[in-house]
């Protein structure tokens, strides 16, 4: 999953007015950009950055996650969690085999997460305080993953788009799965309803906020949804997110933490509250709660593994010069 | 009741090990490694569930797989030592991997022909579960075997620190030998040959020596165990026994 309102369309470019009208007019006849083709550098800077996002995105993302495979309240549980977190691991690689088609590493783009200059999704500086995050993650926050991530099936960039389609077919798995745990808690004893309300009371909103900014707040939306990027502006998914999860809150009996959430007969729609800008900003600048943790998390992972990966590669070379040595 | 508790050994095995596995997922040394571990560990746990649930049945008392696995104490676990030794390393997890694998592929082969229905259709999927494990992990001890001086040093480490604990998958409790009588588990010490070569032949590429246990190490079966396990059982049943009777 990512966010949305992290992304913003790099639109400098040195191409001339013609080369660029030619570019536009094949993605307005919604052709697919392949990696070999001709494009702007704006365009392939603009994916380059929201490919990468995305795909550290799924990786940060195992950690919340991954804090409760070891203690899963059951071996079915324990199983579709592990094997969940294993599909987000999944999605990562796909993402970064797509971005490699541009032409940057995943080693590189790997140093830029560790050394703070790539973002990913900032929901995931967000700890995961008791089983029932296991519900919710999925079902809002792989849920509003889907929201944004339906509309990439049809992105301009065919690696993109294509790798999209398995990663929305799987997140929509997790959703339901997601939606499954948290229906069990709020059918369980008074304990578990609770923390299932604690829950929805400390995502609902950072869910909301991975759509990013108003759209009159948004700077780089306009170049992308020309590009076709992104088709659809983050308050338009923002919406459509509230008004296909409000019914289902409902369902669970839970209930939303936004007293001012209503039912807009005239916009076919519900209105909500105010979202804490200042919480946004603080959160995407990288004071998240869990954002240090996660980064030393990965930093750890990585500088352990440095000697098995040297490893890898010395074993690799000796394997090449004893087969020159045999011919 | 013999059944049952050498059923619970297997399945103690598969769980514990898978669960050791599991602790890897988001911390690998690479993002293939992130994907290749949770998918050995969910091979093991899968089999564990199917024979718990066998066990829970031949028991007669109502458990379930989650009642075995989540209450039960450190001392009531019978796994042997070798699975809840800790990950350690990267060559140490591996090592361990290749150890059981390559007891577990004969194993379920002879498995095949148990007089069980319910063995005989874990043993159909585990034995090539197991084929790839050690195809996996083995690959990775050769690799680090003889692929730089570090990762050499530390795969000799994790040979110094594991070996101590093979000959325990090679012993049958009583209750083993019970269900190996009726033939419905195979007899383990049969399976010495087969894992004696598939060790071998790895070790040579990967330029290991295989030392034989001056004392080795064992009493799982008894319950009687390292301190690592008590820590891992608190953690996997923490949620589990602070809801008692919960459905999750």
């Amino acid at each position: 999953m990512y966010s949305q309102g992290l992304i913003g369309a790099d639109n400098r470019t040195e191409e001339t007015p013609e080369f660029l009208a030619r570019f536009q007019k094949r993605i307005d006849a919604e052709e697919k950009i392949e990696p070999k083709d001709e494009m702007p550098e704006g365009y392939r800077r603009t994916l380059v950055r929201q490919i990468g996002q995305h795909a550290h995105s799924e990786i940060v993302g195992m950690l919340p996650e991954g804090n409760w495979i070891t203690r899963a309240p059951s071996l079915r549980r324990k199983a579709a969690l592990l094997a969940k977190v294993q599909d987000e691991g999944g999605h990562g690689l796909y993402l970064y085999s797509a971005a490699e088609t541009l032409g940057v590493s995943r080693e590189e783009m790997t140093e830029e997460l560790l050394s703070g200059k790539a973002k990913y999704s900032s929901i995931f500086n967000y700890p995961t305080l008791s089983w029932a995050d296991m519900g919710t993650i999925g079902w809002l926050v792989d849920g509003a993953a889907i929201m944004n991530q339906i509309p990439l099936c049809r992105c301009s960039f065919g690696p993109y788009a294509r790798a999209m389609i398995r990663v929305c077919k799987e997140e929509s798995f997790h959703q339901r799965q997601g939606y499954e745990i948290v229906m069990t808690l709020a059918q369980g004893t008074p304990e578990q309803k609770a923390m299932a309300q604690d829950s929805l009371n400390r995502w609902w909103w950072p869910s909301l906020m991975m759509f990013g900014p108003h759209d009159a707040d948004s700077q780089h939306s306009d170049q992308s949804m020309a590009w076709k990027i992104k088709r659809f502006t983050n308050d338009e998914l923002r919406q459509k997110f509230i008004d296909a999860t409000v019914p289902q809150a409902e369902y669970l009996g839970l209930t939303i933490p936004d007293p001012d959430l209503k039912w807009n007969e005239d916009k076919g729609g519900y209105d909500h509250g105010p979202i804490d800008w200042d919480e946004f900003w603080r959160v995407v600048k990288g004071h998240g709660p869990m954002a240090k943790d996660r980064i030393k998390a990965r930093k750890k992972a990585w500088d352990d593994g440095a000697w098995v990966r040297e490893a890898a590669l010395a074993h690799a070379e000796k394997r090449r010069a004893r087969k020159i040595a045999a011919e | 009741m013999a059944v049952f508790e050498a059923l619970l050994e297997l399945a103690d095995d598969h769980l514990i090990l898978g669960h050791r596995l599991s602790e890897w997922c988001g911390h690998a040394p690479m993002l293939e490694e992130d994907l290749a571990m949770p998918n050995m560990g969910l091979d093991l746990i899968g089999t564990a569930r199917t024979l718990y649930d066998q066990a829970g049945k031949l028991e007669g008392k109502g458990r379930s797989e989650d009642d075995l696995a989540y209450l039960r104490g450190e001392r009531e676990y019978r796994n042997c030592l070798l699975v809840e030794r800790p990950n350690e390393d990267f060559a140490h997890t591996m090592l361990r991997q290749l150890y059981f694998a390559a007891f577990m592929r004969p194993y379920w082969l002879a498995a095949l022909t148990s007089t069980d229905e319910v063995v005989r259709g874990v043993a159909g999927k585990a034995e090539k579960e197991m084929a790839y494990h050690i195809r996996h992990a083995g690959e990775w001890v050769i690799r680090l075997g003889d692929g730089t001086a570090e990762s050499a040093a530390r795969m000799r480490d994790a040979v110094e620190g594991l070996h101590i604990y093979v000959d325990e998958l090679f012993e049958s409790s009583d209750a083993a030998q019970e269900a190996e009588a009726a033939g419905i588990l195979p007899v383990r010490a049969d399976m010495r040959a087969a894992w004696d070569r598939t060790v071998a032949d790895v070790f040579a590429e990967a330029l290991l020596e295989q030392p034989s246990a001056a004392y080795a190490q064992r009493g799982g079966r008894q319950g009687i165990h390292n301190e690592t396990l008590g820590h891992l059982l608190a953690e996997m049943q923490v949620v589990h026994r602070a809801y008692p009777g919960a459905r999750w």
